[in-house]
């Protein structure tokens, strides 16, 4: 079904718009209005883009909501977007939860408020504009502007090491982004164009496959995060403020995994099969070793920091799998079934770790501290609080019903098709990822008072109540029936399979 | 028929649901009532179920409820299976939830969590329906770990007290190893025949036997024998076979009527129903059947031995169920499937009975479990000492009663077996009659008899329990005494399992013994006749008499004279020194090393940031050569020429 509203264009345009007015409230002395305008925008926003899902057609794979017009006809870049199986509910991820970022910062932020909310929201616009571009040049426009508002987040609104943090986190996204940048203008120079389409269909040797690839690895690991360029990511968590560890993990992480699967796979298709044993050994270092570093966190930001690098090796390891699977398999639909897993994975990880961070936000609000110590016997002052964040813990830990564990489920299932040791190795989530997060658990929430200041401790109001409540429902609804979710993909990873598994060579 | 199994297993979930967001609301009686009506709902619809496929002849039904994902070819969904293990399985599991919901009101009056302990049962009840009436594997893996969420939530219920959320984390972590098990097994099973679904996966496991797996380069093992073992990995961990049973014994921390309801009669045989189920896969896997045969046997002998030396009420209890589940998972291993179910339905009863008598108990002694300050509570509690008799004598196999048909069927049917470890198991199972009798009359002599050796003040004397108690007391002592006389013909020699377990011709042991079976009366005079069975009972409850009525004097001296056992016995194998002791540590100081030295000193000190330090050194000391004075960029220009004119003069 092709719609001629430019909805695209509104998601991207529409929060950046309103950047701007909030902003001019700001300078206005208008704070409440300024925030009262964010909120509006961002629910908006998610509002128009639930109109991406009705009118999806999950019969095919090709780009919907194409908008394209020539703009900078000089290296033929377009102003070129649209989305498919693979875009579109990474879209909608954004869009719902920028403004749960938004309501969580209402009575929190008091330094420049206005600055805070409209840094959300251009950022919101530029997210989308990720996902949502199909040409080259405009990726990396967005993929690169969005750094500047999060830096700022972090950077403005941070913790203490906040400046170290944020260097850290630039250098290291801004070093993998440059050699796409690269990549990209090779491909370029290779196709005559910037459609992302047309990479997917050129032909390219192995040496530059190979070349690509890493390319394309370094600035998408770096996001990923995967072992071992993921240290950035602990700093930057914890140094954030609530909302930009919220959108950090929920969205940004998501674009490396995005990555892989639109830029990696498609175009390096068989550097991506040379490499795979690489991609997976990552992913597997990724799932255990650093459940194992989870384990030791004393900070709950850290711990939680962690615990998504070890979920997003489930990511990794459910696109690089499928070679493996492929060739061992038993010729049935494993390799759609690890596709679907490591992006089932993505959204479910947008979510539960969205929700988590939410939650030691509630806590450090009030106390000040993400010390695991400084914590024992939430559960005694803040019981409506408790029953949230156990469930949230427990969809980490992957418990059916959740949203946590479909994902892993389906790449666990998957790998044991292409090799039965990758199967084990993976599935020893099921008990460090419990382990890691329900001690935490242990240690936070249950327990007896030991310190006087949990005791004072308020219950959360309506406004945290109702954010964390849209989070949990979302998380309920796709652990109990995924299909919605699995059948909007399912076209696009079935073409996207096909189309990696024929070699260019 | 569908409205009716959806019905079963949301009734509970709605009341779940009413009385967990809306308990403060609604109040505590409201609370209660619902949960109550819920499960209620539940009971009389299975008993529905049950009349239909017993007296009407239904048919079996396996149909789909919803698509949960399809992904290719591979259709996912939630459906449920409805045979007679199934109507049978749900039967006992809502009666016994039925009866410990009632139980609650008593026990649990005045705690302050009410409301969210009747959501937690009813939650519980639910997601034990789905297990058990599941038709494919995602099914039964979204019900086996949703019990052991519950059964998480419900043993840290009283979430101050630090030995209760440390044995609920036990719990939950070793669960999950058992999980990790059964997750590989179900990809083991749907990588070799494409598919989640029962009725499929059944249909190819004599293909699959024939089938196998590189494990390592140069070892090939069968597939089938890998999946049933994966499988019984899961089974080990949620029926508490050794090694994986140390989290059931610390489960106890959790309130009574949940060690009845979950960590007795349902969730703990959920392994064994899983087993039962799986048993056309099974049957085709000597070497699974194997082990489940040597792990059951173990963990009945040794499990029970544990209980004698005991001093906690409820850890007698606990140690007699892990005990009792490896009786049921013996019969599993011996292929007499149907005789291991039976005995899990006849335990269902007469366990949770003596885990509520043993509450009753601890309610009149305002929450003291050790039974060596008990004693003398006959005269005080008359309903709870009769029910509470009933129930021992049930467990100990006492000739007529539920449990003695249902364990002399199983032991009989493993004496005629002809597997590998058959007779290793005939006589732990021998020797576990007689220490299941020493432990049970121990404990019953101990708590009931003699003279109170609590000091209590006036106030304090033990009383009764009310009715809320008492009536699901003697519910389940009437059932504990008769169900076995009527359901062994049907259930081990007639075709009641026909349509749900499969045993091959030559594993069928059950045949065996059923040609020795002339009705129940004619059973009870063989086995006295022909097996040591009742004798050894006989035996262990005469030794518990006499140590502990007759001359308690004595006890001390046995107790020197068998110390290393005795010690052995009181660390418990020292299993949970291997775990808590041992392992724990090591496995918190490899976390801190990947992470101190890992993490944070190798990359982020030496790679990370030691780049960025290189780069600032180096560039500090280039720096150096812009001083801003003239006479250095001179001195280094006149250097430079030099240096290139005589360059230049060498050269020529």
């Amino acid at each position: 079904m092709e719609l001629n509203l430019p909805i695209l264009s509104f998601l991207i345009w529409l929060p950046i718009f309103a950047a701007v007015i909030v902003l001019w409230l700001g300078s206005l002395d208008q704070a409440e209005a300024g925030k009262s305008v964010a909120l509006a925008a961002s629910l908006l926003t998610f509002a128009v883009s639930i109109l991406l899902y009705t009118g999806f057609d999950t019969t095919t794979a090709n780009m919907q909501f194409v908008e394209r017009v020539a703009w900078i006809e000089r290296f033929r870049a377009d102003y070129y977007l649209g989305v498919d199986g693979i875009s579109m509910p990474l879209v909608l991820l954004t869009t719902f939860l920028t403004p749960i970022v938004i309501i969580a910062g209402w009575e929190v932020i008091r330094a420049q408020p206005t600055q805070y909310f409209a840094a959300f929201l251009v950022l919101e616009g530029l997210m989308v504009g990720v996902f949502a571009a199909l040409d080259g040049i405009l990726f990396y426009v967005f993929w690169e502007a969005m750094l500047v508002p999060m830096f700022l987040i972090i950077g403005v609104w941070g913790g203490e090491r906040r400046i170290y943090a944020t260097v850290k986190f630039f250098l290291y996204t801004f070093l993998g982004s440059v050699f796409m940048l690269v990549a990209l203008i090779y491909l370029y120079l290779q196709a005559g164009s910037y459609s992302i389409l047309d990479f997917h269909e050129l032909p390219l040797g192995m040496f530059e496959q190979l070349m690509i690839f890493s390319a394309f690895l370094l600035a998408f690991a770096v996001k990923v995060p995967m072992w071992p360029v993921h240290t950035w990511l602990p700093d930057a968590h914890v140094e954030a403020p609530t909302g930009g560890s919220v959108i950090l993990a929920a969205v940004l992480l998501k674009m490396g995994g995005y990555g892989f699967i639109r830029f990696s796979l498609p175009i390096t298709p068989d550097a991506s099969q040379a490499l795979d044993w690489l991609m997976i050994g990552l992913s597997l270092i990724a799932i255990v070793y650093i459940s194992f570093v989870a384990l030791a966190q004393q900070d709950m930001k850290k711990l939680i920091a962690y615990s998504s690098i070890a979920h997003m090796g489930f990511v990794t390891l459910g696109f690089f799998v499928v070679f493996s699977i492929a060739l061992n398999g038993n010729g049935g639909d494993g390799t759609r079934l690890a596709l679907q897993g490591g992006m089932v994975q993505m959204i479910s990880h947008g979510l539960i770790s969205g929700a988590l961070f939410l939650c030691v936000g509630v806590m450090y609000d009030r106390l000040h501290t993400r010390q695991i110590r400084d914590y024992g016997g939430v559960v005694n002052t803040m019981p409506k609080f408790a029953a949230l964040m156990v469930l949230f813990a427990l969809a980490n830990a992957g418990l059916p019903g959740t949203s946590g564990f479909v994902g892993e489920f389906f790449v666990i299932l998957a790998a044991f098709q292409a090799n039965l040791w990758l199967a084990f190795v993976a599935a020893t989530t099921l008990v460090m990822g419990a382990a890691y997060t329900l001690w935490m658990i242990k240690r936070v929430v249950f327990g007896d008072i030991t310190n006087k200041s949990v005791g004072a401790l308020q219950d959360i109001g309506h406004r945290e109540f109702g954010m964390l409540a849209f989070l949990a429902l979302a998380i309920l609804l796709i652990g109990v029936w995924p299909a919605p979710l699995v059948e909007v993909m399912e076209q696009t990873l079935g073409q996207l399979i096909e189309h990696v598994l024929q070699s260019k060579l | 028929m569908e409205v009716i199994y959806l019905g079963i297993v949301l009734a509970p979930l709605l009341a779940a649901l009413i009385a967990g967001l809306g308990g403060r609301l609604i109040g505590r009686s409201a609370a209660h009532w619902v949960t109550i009506i819920g499960v209620l709902v539940s009971f009389l619809l299975s008993l529905l179920v049950l009349k239909d496929l017993m007296v009407d002849g239904a048919q079996v039904y396996n149909g789909t409820v919803y698509h949960w994902a399809t992904i290719g070819n591979l259709s996912m969904e939630i459906g449920f299976l409805v045979d007679h293990l199934t109507a049978l399985m749900v039967s006992v599991v809502t009666l016994i939830s039925l009866a410990v919901h009632v139980y609650t009101i008593g026990y649990m009056k005045e705690d302050p969590g009410y409301q969210r302990f009747f959501s937690y049962i009813s939650l519980f009840t639910f997601a034990m329906l789905m297990l058990v009436m599941s038709n494919n594997f995602l099914q039964l893996f979204f019900g086996w770990e949703a019990v052991g969420v519950v059964s998480y939530l419900l043993i840290g219920f009283w979430y101050k007290r630090q030995a209760a959320i440390f044995a609920s984390l036990k719990a939950f972590l070793v669960n999950r190893v058992g999980d990790f098990g059964f997750l590989l097994g179900i990809a083991i099973l749907l990588w070799s025949t494409g598919s989640l679904d029962y009725e499929q996966v059944f249909g190819d496991a004599e293909r699959l036997s024939g089938v196998s797996i590189t494990v390592f380069a140069g070892v090939d093992w069968s597939i089938l024998s890998l999946a049933c073992i994966c499988l019984f990995v899961g089974a080990m961990a949620k029926s508490a076979q050794i090694p994986l049973h140390i989290w059931l014994p610390d489960s106890m921390e959790g309130p009574t009527p949940i060690s009845a309801l979950i960590h007795a009669a349902t969730m703990v045989t959920a392994g064994i129903f899983m087993v039962a189920r799986m048993s056309p896969l099974f049957e085709f896997s000597e070497t699974a059947l194997s082990l489940i045969l040597v792990i059951g046997a173990t963990t009945a002998f040794f499990a029970g031995l544990l209980g004698i030396v005991q001093d906690d009420i409820k850890r007698v209890v606990a140690y007699s169920t892990v005990s009792q589940l490896g009786y049921m998972t013996v019969a599993l291993g011996a292929s007499a499937y149907s005789a291991g179910i039976f005995h899990l339905a006849t335990h269902a009863f007469f366990k949770a009975l003596l885990f509520l008598a043993a509450g009753s108990v601890i309610m009149a002694m305002h929450h003291e479990q050790n039974i060596k300050k008990m004693g003398g509570l006959r005269e005080r509690m008359p309903i709870t000492y009769w029910s509470a008799l009933i129930g021992t004598l049930a467990l100990v196999g006492f000739p007529g009663f539920s449990g003695f048909f249902s364990k002399d069927a199983l032991i009989e049917a493993v004496h005629a077996s002809t597997a590998v470890a058959a007779h290793y198991a005939y006589w732990c199972l021998l020797g576990g009659v007689f220490v299941t009798a020493l432990y049970s009359f121990r404990m019953f002599f101990l708590v009931f008899h003699g003279e109170l050796r609590a000091e209590l003040s006036s106030k304090e004397i033990p009383q009764e329990s009310p009715m809320v108690v008492t009536v699901p007391l003697i519910v389940l002592a009437v059932l504990s005494v008769v169900v076995g006389w009527p359901a062994i013909e049907p259930l081990l020699f007639g075709n009641f399992f026909s349509d749900s377990l499969r045993v091959l011709n030559h594993h069928d042991v059950l045949a065996i013994v059923g040609m020795e079976f002339h009705g129940p009366a004619a059973f009870i005079t063989h086995s006295m006749a022909t097996s040591p069975v009742v004798y050894l009972a006989g035996a262990g409850s005469l030794v518990a008499w006499f140590f502990y009525l007759k001359r308690p004097d004595l006890r001390d001296l046995i107790r020197q004279k068998v110390s290393f056992l005795h010690r052995v016995l009181v660390n418990k194998y020292y299993f949970d020194y291997l775990s808590e002791i041992f392992l724990l540590p090591r496995v918190r100081y490899i976390a801190n090393v990947l992470w101190r030295v890992g993490d944070e000193n190798i990359i982020d000190s030496r790679l990370v940031n030691g780049s960025a330090n290189t780069i600032a050194f180096v560039s500090s000391v280039i720096r150096n050569l812009q001083s801003g004075y003239l006479y250095h960029y001179a001195f280094a220009m006149v250097i430079g020429l030099a240096v290139l004119a005589g360059w230049m003069v060498l050269r020529a």
